[in-house]
């Protein structure tokens, strides 16, 4: 490592010891760290919202480009801004209702088809005398006891309350396992800082 | 008036966008193009509110000397220098050439932004492992199912669980991913997918307003 190098890593792992002291109690360094990132990260996606919007698709299009019909939604845009004032802040929710007007209306129909047919497409496949086939099945079988889990109109009593307990358990075995995937990832994450710290340290000091 | 013309604004973009998707037709191609880039134009241009607000809040904080200010001072200074940097210096790595520096503002992604967001993601590793002692106690039939398939599941995806266990755990732990989570996660998707269409429907015609606020 370069004394630049050991510079800068050096302040990467202060940083670092600083976010972990929290496992300590909350402290000033930690607190430090903290909005340290939050600045760095609002600074960071600020800026690139500014190029990949603001100049690719509002400065470049209407002074280059000549697309006048992108004025139109600058001047909601700009709408939006009124609500700091509250003899104007009316006028902000032309430009949220036009949002809001074209995210529904691009949902509904997507929605229905990626997360409700798209979904029971996927579910429901031909059986096969084999282990996929038992899966398949069993797949099936999962699926409508936690949809009938879901199901609050009627009473979960009987053999409606059996097959919606068998979504519970079903749930809670998903959630296990989601929880144990997640555990893992955490885990390598620590251990790559570990793994940073360390060797940063036998730079500094030699191993 | 006030009213009413965000609300038949709602309508009209909701109707006529939700009706493009089943006419196969290059006008409405274009229709659905174009309000995609609307969309993100003033989404940015929301961007600037949430700006302003956080900045107002620090400001006020720090000008007051109210208790934390020198870390409202910190997240002020962070936000200032990286926007500078962003007007300045080159933002995308395809902007440098090679061998030269990468600048300050891609310098702050690769080495503040990037490694702090592991470390504290990381950190959640410690308080989800004390989290899951608390609440993983096998105290009744739901929480020991839970508990056995996250543990099956974290075995598995080490060397050590299938050295215990001559490879059954790796398997067992497939199985819970690829059958019940998967099962699960489909029918909440399921569920999530009726819920929004329900509510685009309501939004639509003008049922659920709380998007508009008080007044």
């Amino acid at each position: 490592m370069t004394t630049v190098e050991l510079l800068w890593n050096g302040l990467a792992a202060f940083l670092t010891l600083c976010i972990f002291s929290f496992l300590y109690k909350d402290n000033p360094f930690y607190k430090f760290a903290e909005q340290l990132v939050a600045g760095v990260a609002l600074g960071y996606w600020t800026m690139l919202l500014y190029h990949t919007t603001f100049t690719d698709k509002v400065l470049i299009p209407i002074f280059q480009q000549g697309k006048l019909h992108y004025i139109l939604p600058t001047i909601m845009g700009i709408m939006m801004w009124t609500r700091f004032s509250k003899k104007l802040a009316y006028l902000s929710r032309i430009a949220i209702a036009f949002y809001i007007g074209v995210g529904t209306g691009v949902a509904l129909p997507l929605y229905m088809y990626n997360y409700v047919f798209r979904q029971l497409q996927a579910t429901v496949v031909p059986l096969q005398f084999s282990w996929l086939g038992l899966n398949s099945l069993l797949m099936v079988s999962f699926v409508t006891c936690t949809l009938f889990y879901f199901f609050f109109s009627k009473e979960h009593k009987g053999t409606f309350g059996g097959l919606s307990k068998v979504g519970i358990y079903t749930l809670m075995a998903g959630f296990g396992a989601s929880f144990g995937l997640t555990v893992m990832g955490r885990v390598a994450l620590l251990v790559q800082r570990i793994i940073f710290l360390r060797e940063y340290f036998i730079a500094l000091f030699g191993s | 008036m006030r009213r009413q013309l965000p609300l038949a604004i709602t309508f009209i973009t909701a109707f006529t966008l939700a009706v493009q998707y089943f006419i196969p037709h290059r006008t409405f191609e274009i229709l659905y193009e174009v309000s995609q880039v609307w969309l993100q134009i003033v989404g940015a241009f929301a961007m600037v509110l949430g700006i302003v607000s956080l900045w107002q809040l620090h400001w006020g904080k720090a000008r007051g000397r109210k208790p934390g200010w020198g870390y409202s001072i910190v997240t002020l200074v962070c936000l200032t220098a990286m926007i500078v940097f962003g007007f300045t210096g080159p933002t995308k790595l395809g902007e440098v050439g090679p061998g030269e520096w990468i600048g300050p503002f891609n310098w702050s992604y690769d080495n503040v932004l990037s490694p702090l967001s592991a470390t504290m993601f990381a950190l959640l590793a410690y308080f989800i492992a004390s989290a899951a002692y608390r609440a993983f106690r096998a105290r009744t039939a739901l929480a020991t199912i839970l508990l056995l398939s996250a543990v099956i599941v974290m075995l598995g995806r080490v060397p050590l669980g299938d050295v215990i266990s001559f490879g059954l755990f790796s398997k067992v732990a497939n199985w819970l991913l690829y059958v019940p989570n998967v099962a699960a996660k489909r029918a909440i998707v399921i569920g999530v997918g009726l819920g929004v269409a329900a509510m685009s429907l309501k939004v639509m015609l003008g049922i659920e307003r709380s998007y508009m606020g008080g007044e």
